[in-house]
Parts: structure tokens; C-alpha cells; sequence
């Protein structure tokens, strides 16, 4: 006898819970064999409001973390990745209808691009801040902290490792993130919230929404809570909407080429200067 | 008279109070909370929910600059915009009160009441004279509103009279100088039923308002208790035709939480209750999300708490 099919409900990552569309919305998503894989939530412009509501909450808790600590729990994320990799593989295969061997050598390098990552954010303040010299006695120093809420719109392909590459340098630096996951890709990107949940990142860190990037892009940009963006994901259309739509809150705005690169840290990083007088 | 005064009448008329319908309560609380409010009716609804809150600090850590900061947000909760109203009243502890009645009117907020929580706050375990002094005090500072705190273990234990005579006493000491709020501490009295039978008690001593808590207890203003206390005095005002005025008070921090009771009591106690003068809101961080969800409506997107105050 046969088993009936126990297929996963695709839903959002909102403040650490697995929460439906507020809107009870979901599209339908079709694998590269144009056969229908999952109906994932089609978020609304609420579920992003209560995403920036989640994020905004959390990240004070995950700034003041040493950076010592968020480099282990990126570790920690790589980890619980490597032991989920069998999941991944197949969502890849079915919905970028790439062979498994290209699948498992995405998951790899997404792996390694979160301990590459890991391994930077005790190092950052090293090669980006400065002691600087002035006229006083003062010891002053220029330190990287982070920005605060941004959203990550990651490119659509490779799913996965897109993702991770777009996602890991914004936790890096202190930040939480909103990732807006490719609409007709948008697996892997749910199945990493599971990898997350079990990642000691605190809720609400990462909250990851799917659906139409076209419906959400007004409200991210104007949105004033959030603080900067990475639109490596979106078309060039849809980029001056964003652009135009964030004009009026000094968002800080970017687009990435396919690299890992520290830049992609400090881009979503402030420097601080302190001063401090000097034999005291 | 509903009542003669005397101990035997009270517990005669309170006995014959019907019981609360606990599911009921709780499932039209429930059920009132799910509806949803549009553009206009949300803007009006923000607006009166403004004029509506009891702006509060009741910190052991307040000091007079705390208290001025307060008192400039509660006349112009948003410097940037004019036409956002001034809020209901400003609440603080006794020994603030001066302070914060000659800032209000040096800074054109002659309008804002200053309310004064007295009677031994927020326990009320102190003797009946130290309480009167704790209420004088507060009057001749300038209160035009007290908050008093009533005997919960004399309550509970059965002292009724007690209670009653300390809310008549403390309702004599204001007389037209102040309304008295009668705060009944919800979160201590266990049952809806202990609710209802305080409101009552606290109105036919002489109460200007019920209110839910002192915000030091959890759980505190929860929608069935403010329910329960809505329908008390609505059926208290079909009795006698004295309107008495509601104030739920803690737990209160989002404008959802503020419409839902803003819900409540228009189903409830009916549009003529939907005014500063019958419901206040006592709150602090509320007011913050009053003014973003007001940015949010009139420029299309969502606010940012940058864009408030830190209080």
C-alpha cells in the first residue's frame, strides 16, 4: 500500500514563528519540469509591517551581542545548514532543474560563504575603524556599528546560495534583516528560516516573507523604520520605484555584484567616533 | 436611593447583582476586538483616542525635568503637527504635582488637567488619616483629578462597608475641587464577578470614574473587565441617570489595543460614553503609537519611532 504524500506547508518567518499570510494569500509554485511544487504564502503589506515590527525589536538585543558571539551563532547557522543539506538538494533540483551534483556544490558554497562570513565580524572594526590623531589629549577612535533594520531583496538564482551570500553579511555587521525571497524561487529561502530557528539567532532577527517583490517594493521604500536596503535581487524598473519611494527617510540603498566581499558588511555599517581622554 | 447608607443595604444590593456570564463576557470581548476599522473612522478614532489618554509616569525614578518633558508632550503631542489635540490628563505621583500644574499653564496647557494618584498608591495598605492627608496633600497641590487606590484585602475579605466609607470620605475631601477616580485593581479581584460588584460599590460611594488598575499589577485593563465595568455603568446610569466614566489603565500600548476599547465602549456603553469627560485611557507608551499610526494615515506609509519622542 502506498502512503498518502506528506507535503510541507511553505509559509513565512516572522519574528521566530512560522506565521500564514495575514492575508490568507498563496501562489502557486512551479518546478523548471512546469510541474506544480507548493503554494507558498503571498505576503501583504501587513505581514511586511509586522516584519519591521519583529526586526526592529530584535535587533538591539543582536547589536549589543559581542561580535564574538554573532560570529559563532553564523557558525552555528553553517552548521545546522550542513545537516539539512539532503532538504535543500531536493528543492533546488525541482525548482532550478540543475543536476544534484550542482545542487550539492550550491549548498557548499552557501556553507562556506556563512563561515566566511562568521569568521569577519570580529574582525571588522581591525581593518575598517581607525584610532585617529588630534590636536588634544584624546585618544579617538572610528568604529563600525550596525545600521539597523534592512531589507534584502537576494537574486533569484542560485536560490540558495544567492540568498545566504545576500543575507549573512547584513547579520554580520549587527543588523536584522527582512528577506524578501525570489517569488518564482522561493524554497530555499523558506527552508533557511528553519535553519535559522535552530541557529540560536534570537527571533526576529531574520523574518523572511515570499511573494510578489512588485507589490511589496512601495512599501519597503517608504517604509521609515527601515534603514537600508539591498536590491541586488530587483530590476532596474523596480529599482527607481524603490529609490524614489525611499527618498524621503536617508535609506542606505545598494546593489551588489555576485561576490563575498567585507564591503558588503560595512555597507550596512555606521562609524562611530569616540573620544576618550588619554590617562584616565 | 438605590441605598440608605447603611451597611445592610449595601450588602443587600450588591448580593442581588447577577452573576457575570464569564464565557459570554469573554467571548464578546473577543468577538468586538475583530472588528475592523477604516481610513476615516481610524483617523477620528486616533484623534479622540489622543484627547483621551491619561498621560502617565508613576516611577519611583521621576524627577521634575521628566515631568516637564511630559507635560510639553501632553499639551502638543506633536510639535510638528498642530491640529494633533492635547491629551486628556497628565498623571503622576502626589509630590509632582506643583510641578507639573505651573508648567502646564506657563506653557499654554491651562485646558490639561493634572490627575494625582493618592491613598497610599499603589497598594493603598496605609490608615484611613494617612490616606486623607495623602489626598489633601495632592488637592492643595493644584489636582484637579484624584486617583484613588481602594482596599482590595478589605474587599476581598468581605469589609465592604470599610470600602465604601473610605472611597465616601475621600469623595468629600474633593468635593468640586476634583473628580474622583476609583481605581479597583482588577488584576487582584480575581473574578469577573468581584469586578462587577466593585464597580457598583465604588459608584454608589460617590465615584466620578471606575478605573481598571494601577498599571503596577498584571493583568491589568484586559477587554473583559473593561467590558464588564462599561456595562456597569451603563446599567447604573439607566438606574440613577448619573453617568459615570470608565478608565482602563495598563497593558494599553498599541492603537489596536486603543480602538478595540474605543469598540467596547460604543457597543457597550453607547456613543455618548466616546468622550474625554467619560473614558480615559491611562497609558505612556501609547501616545507614541497614537502619533506614528497618525503619521502612517495622513503621508501614505509606515512611521518610524525615530520620529517620536523617547520618553
Amino acid at each position: 500500500m502506498s502512503r498518502i504524500d506528506v507535503n510541507k506547508t511553505y509559509k513565512l518567518f516572522i519574528g521566530g514563528a512560522f506565521p500564514r499570510s495575514e492575508s490568507g494569500r498563496v501562489y502557486e509554485i512551479k518546478g523548471a519540469d512546469k510541474k506544480f511544487i507548493a503554494n507558498p504564502a503571498l505576503a501583504s503589506r501587513k505581514d511586511l509591517r509586522d516584519a519591521v515590527v519583529a526586526a526592529k525589536s530584535a535587533q538591539p538585543g543582536w547589536a549589543n551581542a559581542t561580535a564574538f558571539n554573532r560570529g559563532q551563532v553564523l557558525y552555528r547557522m553553517a552548521e545546522m545548514l550542513e545537516g539539512r543539506s539532503e532538504q535543500f538538494i531536493n528543492e533546488i533540483i525541482s525548482l532550478e532543474g540543475v543536476t544534484k551534483k550542482a545542487a550539492q556544490l550550491q549548498i557548499s558554497e552557501a556553507i562556506d560563504c556563512l563561515v566566511w562570513y562568521s569568521g569577519w565580524c570580529d574582525k571588522l572594526s581591525s581593518i575598517s575603524g581607525s584610532q585617529n590623531q588630534v590636536s588634544g589629549p584624546f585618544y579617538n577612535f572610528t568604529t563600525p556599528e550596525s545600521l539597523g533594520v534592512v531589507a534584502v531583496f537576494a537574486e533569484a538564482k542560485p536560490s540558495l546560495l544567492a540568498t545566504v551570500r545576500a543575507l549573512a553579511p547584513v547579520l554580520a555587521g549587527g543588523n536584522s534583516a527582512i528577506l524578501i525571497a525570489s517569488e518564482n524561487f522561493p524554497l530555499p529561502a523558506i527552508s533557511l528560516g528553519e535553519v535559522i530557528a535552530t541557529s540560536d539567532l534570537p527571533g526576529g532577527v531574520v523574518n523572511i516573507l515570499t511573494g510578489k517583490a512588485s507589490e511589496l517594493i512601495p512599501w519597503v521604500g517608504s517604509h521609515m523604520e527601515i534603514d537600508g536596503i539591498d536590491l541586488t535581487g530587483v530590476s532596474k524598473k523596480q529599482e527607481e520605484e524603490l529609490r524614489l519611494a525611499g527618498v524621503d527617510n536617508l535609506k542606505r540603498i545598494f546593489r551588489f555584484s555576485n561576490t563575498d566581499h567585507p564591503e558588503r558588511i560595512l555597507s550596512f555599517m555606521e562609524q562611530k567616533t569616540i573620544w576618550h581622554p588619554i590617562g584616565i | 436611593m438605590i441605598i440608605d447608607g447603611s451597611e445592610k443595604s449595601l450588602r443587600k444590593f450588591l448580593s442581588e447583582l447577577s452573576p457575570v456570564d464569564q464565557v459570554g463576557a469573554e467571548a464578546r470581548a473577543a468577538m468586538l476586538a475583530t472588528r475592523s476599522i477604516k481610513t476615516s473612522s481610524k483617523a477620528w478614532a486616533i484623534d479622540i483616542a489622543i484627547s483621551m489618554v491619561d498621560l502617565t509616569t508613576l516611577e519611583g525614578a521621576d524627577t521634575p525635568g521628566k515631568i516637564k518633558t511630559l507635560c510639553a508632550k501632553a499639551v502638543r503631542p506633536d510639535p510638528t503637527d498642530l491640529t494633533v489635540p492635547s491629551v486628556g490628563a497628565i498623571c503622576v505621583y502626589n509630590d509632582m504635582v506643583r510641578i507639573a500644574r505651573s508648567e502646564l499653564d506657563s506653557i499654554g496647557g491651562n485646558s490639561v488637567p493634572v490627575a494625582a494618584v493618592a491613598t497610599a498608591f499603589p497598594s493603598g495598605r496605609a490608615s484611613l488619616a494617612v490616606k486623607k492627608i495623602d489626598t489633601q496633600d495632592a488637592l492643595d497641590a493644584g489636582a484637579s483629578e484624584i486617583d484613588m487606590v481602594i482596599d482590595r484585602g478589605a474587599f476581598l475579605s468581605g469589609r465592604l462597608m470599610e470600602v465604601f466609607e473610605e472611597i465616601r470620605i475621600i469623595k468629600e475631601l474633593c468635593a468640586d475641587k476634583a473628580h474622583l477616580k476609583v481605581i479597583l485593581e482588577t488584576g487582584e479581584l480575581v473574578t469577573y464577578d468581584n469586578v462587577r460588584k466593585a464597580s457598583y460599590l465604588a459608584m454608589l460611594a460617590g465615584a466620578d470614574f471606575i478605573k481598571t488598575s494601577t498599571g503596577k499589577v498584571a493583568p491589568a485593563a484586559t477587554a473583559p473587565v473593561v467590558l464588564v465595568m462599561l456595562e456597569a455603568v451603563r446599567d447604573y446610569f439607566a438606574l440613577t441617570g448619573t453617568k459615570i466614566g470608565v478608565k482602563p489603565a495598563g497593558g494599553i500600548r498599541t492603537t489596536k489595543d486603543a480602538i478595540k476599547q474605543l469598540v467596547l465602549v460604543k457597543e457597550t456603553a453607547g456613543d455618548q460614553w466616546l468622550t474625554p469627560d467619560l473614558f480615559r485611557i491611562g497609558a505612556s507608551a501609547l501616545l507614541n503609537d497614537l502619533l506614528m499610526q497618525r503619521m502612517k494615515l495622513r503621508s501614505g506609509h509606515y512611521a518610524s519611532a525615530n520620529y517620536v519622542t523617547v520618553d
